[in-house]
């Protein structure tokens, strides 16, 4: 990275991460910053320990036969795999790593609207987990994370610390999303209308209100589960007059939305990448910001596309397909939009620049699979097959894991005031992105052929496809492996990144990089819009990054 | 805004010792806490909203065992403990207007009403489910209760322990949130110009009244 001015970076003396000392000034913080870098380790750890398992998974598909575990261990696996990686990772990683760190900077505010509940939601996070992942090794829970009635309130593995831990996560959840939408409220700097603020400040608005109106259900769900598994109430008992298909309403009434609490984020992150690496005003701003909200409101009607071949009437099946495809409308205007933006843009080809592609490519190819499968007719064929995994892995794999990685590159001289190695970086990205389409278009091709999601083995016709997705896999994991090496590099002897070595317009980069303890060294006033590269008419500056 | 923090702030702002060093004035402030407070209230809801659909998809159901069953849960103790809850959600209202006022000892007297208004809910409602228990009429594998025998039965007693139990779960907490306001109350903590606390518990109290006013017809009257 050169920098855009002359001057030599400097390195703050005093930042957020050296402003106070020792690890209780770190566990008794109120800092959204450094709640934000504790909650970014703490998703790291969670994504290590689910990229293990579902490495664990892959090797197990090897070969038709059972490779390296017995059926009970790979029953456990894809649930550990599940859990972990939706519950753990996907769930809080960008709201709350990304949101938490920039949310305040972008809004031109000292810290979120409640400081302290906003460390509350990282202990509730640390609790849950920590209950939820030991639960689940303990206890040998097996239900997959979907924790279907009535297997799971029969099973005789442990569940009930599990469930537990979800429901704990899910407050965590809750405090986050009520802190941001309060915060994005009341805490905009002078001169920032509703039109101004940042589009990834639009996106976890749209997400928060999903959180606080969808996970309340979920936190529910799984305590009546729990009281059904140990009491045996009979709610979800068939034999005592109970409905195990209103369980599936309940969950999915949450685990739809949830999709979109993963992937708004992620589409706020790409938002505001495409405008800064394409140094041109974002195309289509209300658009963008608009389209989030639909998708949050729509998103809260389509949950029935889960139960096509759960015995929903015909109707039903039909609303519910329609509806779902309402929110690849929403999605393909923020991709034109992004689209749009790029073109006659000075398009920097950096690190970010390629998680962004990728994203694009994943989320247009994830989105019409997902057309695809809301079609009823389409779906009955592929209803839990490899099919759907690939789609979904799609979705929140490719998508939001790019956007994950695409934030953690761009915003990490922001954070550490240091700069990564671009090469590396691509080089990782390139790994990344390649090994992410020879693991999962296999899935898709064996999935329409008519292997089974969650089974143990398979027919010896399924092996080609198979091996090809394990090879992808690995590819994907040493990509991974060559981030690690370089940031962990990058943390401790980056070269100094100075305030804004993107010459990015965001607010979030008008102050030092790392900031100070209360962000900003003046007062900010906002008097511009957000992602202004340049006035109307103007050309588009041609600058190199 | 607890103390070190509003001590912190009350160095730059020495007019108020309640506003946190990130909120420019007292006014966002309580703006910030209570549109907190109302999204709060709204996972409240959907929260029992989970409980409502079940109540509504086993009604629809079991209807003929379901409205069998309604008619043994006791009416009149029901009724009394709906007379009670509005009652309390008028007296917690006093209470706020009074802490505006800056009637400190009405505003705890009013408190101490509605504190003892929920001990009386309380009452009511663990002498009806200790009926309950002694006929046996309780939920899924513990149902052995013989005036309603059809399929379903165990079904309404499921659902009406698990909603009106939530629903104690929160009284308890409404009550615990209410004696922690009538304490800072009597410790003359509040005043006219800052009375936000007071308001909160109030709301969170209406709140728990309100799932009531929808338990009641649903489970007692229909």
């Amino acid at each position: 990275m050169s920098q855009s001015d002359d001057k030599q970076p400097v390195f703050p003396a005093v930042h957020y991460l050296n402003a106070d000392r020792g690890v209780w000034s770190w566990l008794t913080t109120i800092d959204h910053k450094r709640i934000g870098i504790m909650y970014f380790a703490s998703v790291l750890v969670a994504f290590l320990l689910g990229g293990i398992f579902a490495m664990l998974l892959r090797i197990e598909h090897l070969t038709p036969e059972p490779t390296i575990m017995g059926a009970n261990t790979y029953n456990r696996m894809f649930t550990l795999h599940g859990v972990v990686m939706i519950f753990m990772f996907m769930i809080p990683a960008i709201p709350g790593v990304f949101g938490n760190f920039l949310l305040p900077l972008m809004l031109g505010a000292k810290d979120v609207a409640f400081p302290k509940l906003n460390l509350l939601s990282l202990y509730l996070y640390w609790g849950g987990a920590t209950l939820a992942a030991c639960g689940m090794v303990m206890g040998g829970t097996d239900t997959g994370w979907t924790f279907y009635a009535p297997y799971s309130t029969s099973t005789p593995t442990t569940l009930f610390p599990v469930l537990l831990g979800v429901f704990i996560m899910g407050f965590s959840s809750i405090v986050t999303g009520l802190n941001f939408i309060v915060t994005i409220h009341t805490l905009r700097a002078p001169g920032m209308g509703w039109m101004r603020i940042p589009l990834f400040v639009w996106a976890i608005y749209a997400t928060s209100i999903i959180q606080v109106l969808a996970t309340p259900v979920i936190g529910l769900t799984v305590m009546l589960v729990g009281i059904e598994k140990v009491g045996h109430f009979g709610l979800f008992d068939p034999g005592r007059g109970g409905d195990p298909v209103l369980f599936q309403h309940m969950f999915w009434f949450y685990s739809h939305p949830a999709v979109y609490i993963m992937v708004l984020p992620a589409m706020g992150v790409i938002s505001e990448v495409i405008g800064a690496f394409s140094r041109k005003n974002i195309f289509g701003y209300k658009m963008i910001a608009y389209s989030s909200l639909g998708i949050a409101f729509v998103g809260f009607f389509a949950w029935g596309h889960h139960m096509f071949v759960s015995g929903q009437s015909v109707l039903d099946n039909g609303a519910f397909a329609a509806i779902s495809m309402l929110v690849g409308v929403f999605t393909a205007i923020k991709v034109f939009n992004w689209v749009a933006t790029l073109y006659k843009g000075s398009i920097a080809v950096k690190t970010p620049m390629l998680y962004a592609c990728g994203f694009l490519f994943f989320i247009v190819f994830g989105g019409m699979t997902g057309i695809a499968v809301a079609t009823v007719s389409l779906d009955v064929h592929w209803h839990d097959t490899y099919f759907v995994v690939a789609h979904f892995h799609f979705i929140m794999v490719g998508a939001v894991i790019m956007a994950f990685l695409a934030a953690m590159h761009y915003w990490f001289p922001k954070m550490f005031g240091r700069c990564y190695h671009e090469g590396w970086g691509m080089v990782a990205a390139s790994f990344i992105i390649l090994g992410f389409n020879a693991t999962f278009i296999p899935q898709f091709l064996v999935g329409n052929a008519g292997m089974p999601r969650r089974y143990f083995i398979y027919p010896e016709r399924f092996t080609s496809l198979n091996v090809a997705s394990t090879a992808g896999s690995s590819l994907l994991a040493f990509g991974f492996v060559i981030i690690v090496v370089y940031m962990i590099y990058a943390l401790v002897r980056g070269p100094i990144a100075g305030d804004n070595p993107w010459g990015s317009r965001g607010y979030e980069w008008n102050t030092r990089s790392p900031p100070p303890k209360e962000n900003f060294d003046h007062d900010v006033v906002i008097d511009r819009d957000a992602h202004s590269y340049q006035e109307p008419g103007e050309e588009v500056e041609h600058v190199v990054i | 805004m607890s103390s070190s923090e509003a001590h912190a702030a009350a160095a730059d702002h020495p007019h108020n010792p309640h506003l946190a060093h990130h909120f420019d004035t007292i006014e966002k402030q309580d703006h910030a806490i209570r549109l907190g407070m109302w999204l709060f209230l709204g996972t409240e809801v959907l929260l029992f909203a989970g409980l409502f659909l079940g109540y509504s998809v086993y009604r629809h159901f079991y209807h003929h065992t379901w409205h069998q069953a309604s008619r043994t849960l006791d009416l009149g103790l029901g009724a009394l403990n709906t007379v009670v809850l509005i009652t309390s959600s008028f007296t917690v209202a006093m209470a706020y207007y009074f802490i505006k006022k800056g009637k400190t000892a009405r505003c705890a007297l009013m408190l101490v009403f509605t504190i003892l208004f929920a001990l009386g809910f309380l009452v009511v409602k663990s002498i009806e489910y200790s009926h309950k228990f002694q006929e046996g009429a309780l939920p899924g594998q513990f149902y052995h209760f013989h005036e309603v025998t059809g399929p379903g039965a165990n079904l309404f007693y499921t659902v009406y322990f698990l909603t009106t139990g939530l629903h104690a779960f929160h009284v308890i907490v409404g009550m615990s949130i209410l004696i922690w306001v009538l304490a800072r109350v009597l410790k003359g903590h509040f005043s006219p110009t800052y009375y936000v606390p007071v308001e909160l518990g109030g709301l969170y109290w209406h709140l728990v009244d309100l799932v009531w006013i929808f338990l009641f017809p649903l489970l007692y009257l229909i």
